[in-house]
């Protein structure tokens, strides 16, 4: 295996803010390698220094073997990027902005019909094609730009919250294709998301970002065994009379209450599930629901940093951008 | 090559994008025609025999100012299409491209400097309707002539876009660069005659695009204009040719600190 792309003490400051702070990672070639963290972690910066569109502070990185400051050229060549925000034109139809992107990439005229024709059958947007963007939908239009980032075959392809502000069903096609894409071109791909589940199901290595700097970097299943066990919800009333009671009689101090659930992890918790049940009710404690279940991503993340993803916030900037839009016109 | 390509596809864009907007190009006779007809007209009957040089009408005689000006507008309202992309996210699929800056910005200055000129060559078929003589020699000089009055006013707003991060401020272009400069240019009056204030005379001398009208009148009114020209014509064409230049360098070196 070789490192596609590696990062130095790789640091990025605002104004005095540290976005990314002292970055060590290495990504393997043709893995699929997850960015997780809540919105504001550095994971877009990270990646904006990895596009070149940002210089580093301090520290280095080297995308394809190339520095990311001094030979910037070579490595936007290797890459193809979806940002987080739509960026294609639509006022030109599909076809249009992917001949305009193998021109600005430099693929060779002779091959760009066949490339553009064989991307737009993979993203099924060939019927649509020479239709405006405008008349497109948020699926449709990201399935363009997943293609658009493929024409000029980069090595590794940057996916910047590729399902942001799309519905449940949409997003699940899109996971579908960066496989499909992945397989079919044998590429790197580097993906940031905020959504749990989406880095669990696509990528084959996550690292966990907050505050800039790099918290754990395994596999998703890996990363899910760090927590020894399984996790059990209890919603009652005086939970943290509860809490304290459960610590003290089973010993079950690997607990928090998050918005006035308590949530314990353990070991086996099957066989605990009916003892904490028979402690509660023999200490004249009411439980107004129980429920147990494997440990998540979410879990993982709650473990190294101590709080919940805010899973919503980019949905917001999304609808504020559309407004932005549509006063435009 | 792949600059050349580069370059060739981002022209491509601007002109298409420009044709594809049919309610602009409908709206785009509208201006030149009231400037033209109403004010010409007015303005011309009101000063009846005061400033009017021969045979030429006050309608004609600003004729050539009213394509300089037609250029003007539209080369800032285009080189101000940068701020659009940057709101619509497409000016980043442009800056993380493999072509250089200098690229970048030729495409887009060369894209939005062939539709003001569609637009400045609209203003010839509204004069051509309205009867305001000029010769098809005449026509064909100005062509390039506009295509050289207008690469520095593109330019000059693709500068003021590329440092501008939204389009709040868009409203600000128009007092105070489009209308300064179109009333300092002589587009609309004469600006060397003996009553002219020294101001006047010094601000619009100071005006790029004085020498753009000078070149245009000359070149359109031919004889009848040379009472009342400014410099000779190759003076005129070097002042706005060194000024294209001055404002694509810096149009370069603004575009390559663009994030």
């Amino acid at each position: 295996m070789t490192h596609i792309i590696e990062t130095h003490q790789l640091t990025r400051k605002f104004n005095g803010l540290t976005a990314v702070d002292n970055l060590d990672i290495t990504v393997e070639s043709g893995e699929i390698f997850g960015f997780l963290g809540p919105n504001g972690a550095g994971k877009t910066t990270t990646i904006n220094m990895l596009c070149t569109i940002l210089k580093p502070t301090s520290g280095y990185a080297k995308v394809n073997g190339f520095d990311i400051v001094k030979d910037a050229m070579n490595v936007r060549r290797s890459i193809g990027i979806v940002f987080q925000d739509p960026s294609i034109d639509d006022r030109l139809t599909g076809r249009e902005n992917l001949y305009m992107h193998a021109n600005l990439y430099g693929v060779p005229p002779s091959e760009q019909r066949e490339r553009i024709d064989r991307i737009l059958k993979l993203v099924e947007l060939d019927d649509r094609a020479d239709d405006l963007m405008r008349t497109y939908s948020g699926g449709m239009r990201r399935r363009l730009e997943l293609g658009r980032g493929l024409i000029h075959y980069p090595k590794v392809l940057f996916l910047d919250e590729p399902t942001v502000g799309l519905d449940p069903q949409t997003r699940d096609h899109i996971w579908r294709y960066i496989k499909e894409l992945k397989e079919a071109h044998d590429i790197t791909v580097v993906l940031t998301t905020h959504y749990m589940d989406e880095a669990d199901r696509l990528s084959d290595r996550i690292g966990i970002i907050d505050h800039g700097k790099l918290i754990a970097l395994d596999t998703p299943s890996k990363l899910k065994d760090t927590l020894e066990g399984d996790v059990i919800t209890i919603k009652a009333p005086k939970i943290d009379e509860l809490s304290a009671l459960l610590a003290e009689k089973l010993g079950l101090t690997q607990s928090r209450i998050i918005d006035g659930a308590l949530e314990i992890t353990v070991k086996g918790g099957k066989s605990v599930m009916p003892r904490v049940m028979e402690a509660t009710t023999c200490n004249g404690f009411f439980i107004d629901s129980i429920q147990l279940r494997e440990p998540n991503l979410e879990d993982v993340f709650l473990h190294y940093t101590g709080k919940n993803i805010r899973a919503d916030s980019a949905r917001e900037l999304h609808g504020f951008a559309a407004i932005q839009r549509r006063k435009i016109r | 090559m792949t600059e050349l390509r580069g370059l060739y596809t981002l022209w491509l864009r601007e002109v298409k994008r420009y044709l594809r907007d049919r309610v602009r190009i409908v709206s785009s006779f509208v201006q030149p025609l009231l400037w033209l007809v109403v004010f010409g007209t007015g303005i011309g009957a009101a000063l009846s025999s005061g400033f009017q040089i021969a045979d030429v009408s006050y309608q004609t005689l600003i004729f050539p100012g009213i394509v300089a000006q037609t250029l003007l507008f539209t080369a800032m309202f285009m080189g101000i299409s940068v701020i659009w992309d940057r709101e619509f996210g497409f000016l980043k699929e442009i800056l993380v491209a493999p072509v250089s800056r200098f690229t970048l910005f030729l495409g887009k200055m060369f894209g939005d400097s062939t539709d003001a000129m569609i637009q400045g060559v609209i203003v010839f078929g509204i004069a051509l309707a309205l009867g305001i003589g000029f010769s098809w020699q005449a026509f064909l000089i100005c062509l390039p002539l506009m295509l050289l009055i207008t690469i520095g006013l593109v330019s000059v707003g693709l500068i003021i876009a590329s440092f501008m991060g939204s389009l709040e401020s868009f409203g600000a272009i128009q007092s105070f660069i489009n209308l300064p400069l179109f009333f300092l240019s002589g587009a609309l009056f004469p600006i060397n005659r003996p009553g002219t204030p020294q101001w006047l005379q010094v601000a619009s001398q100071a005006n790029p695009l004085t020498y753009g009208v000078d070149a245009l009148k000359s070149v359109i009114l031919g004889n009848a204009y040379a009472p009342l020209q400014l410099q000779p014509l190759w003076v005129d064409l070097a002042v706005v040719g060194g000024f294209d230049l001055a404002m694509i360098a810096i149009g370069t070196w603004a575009f390559s600190r663009m994030k």
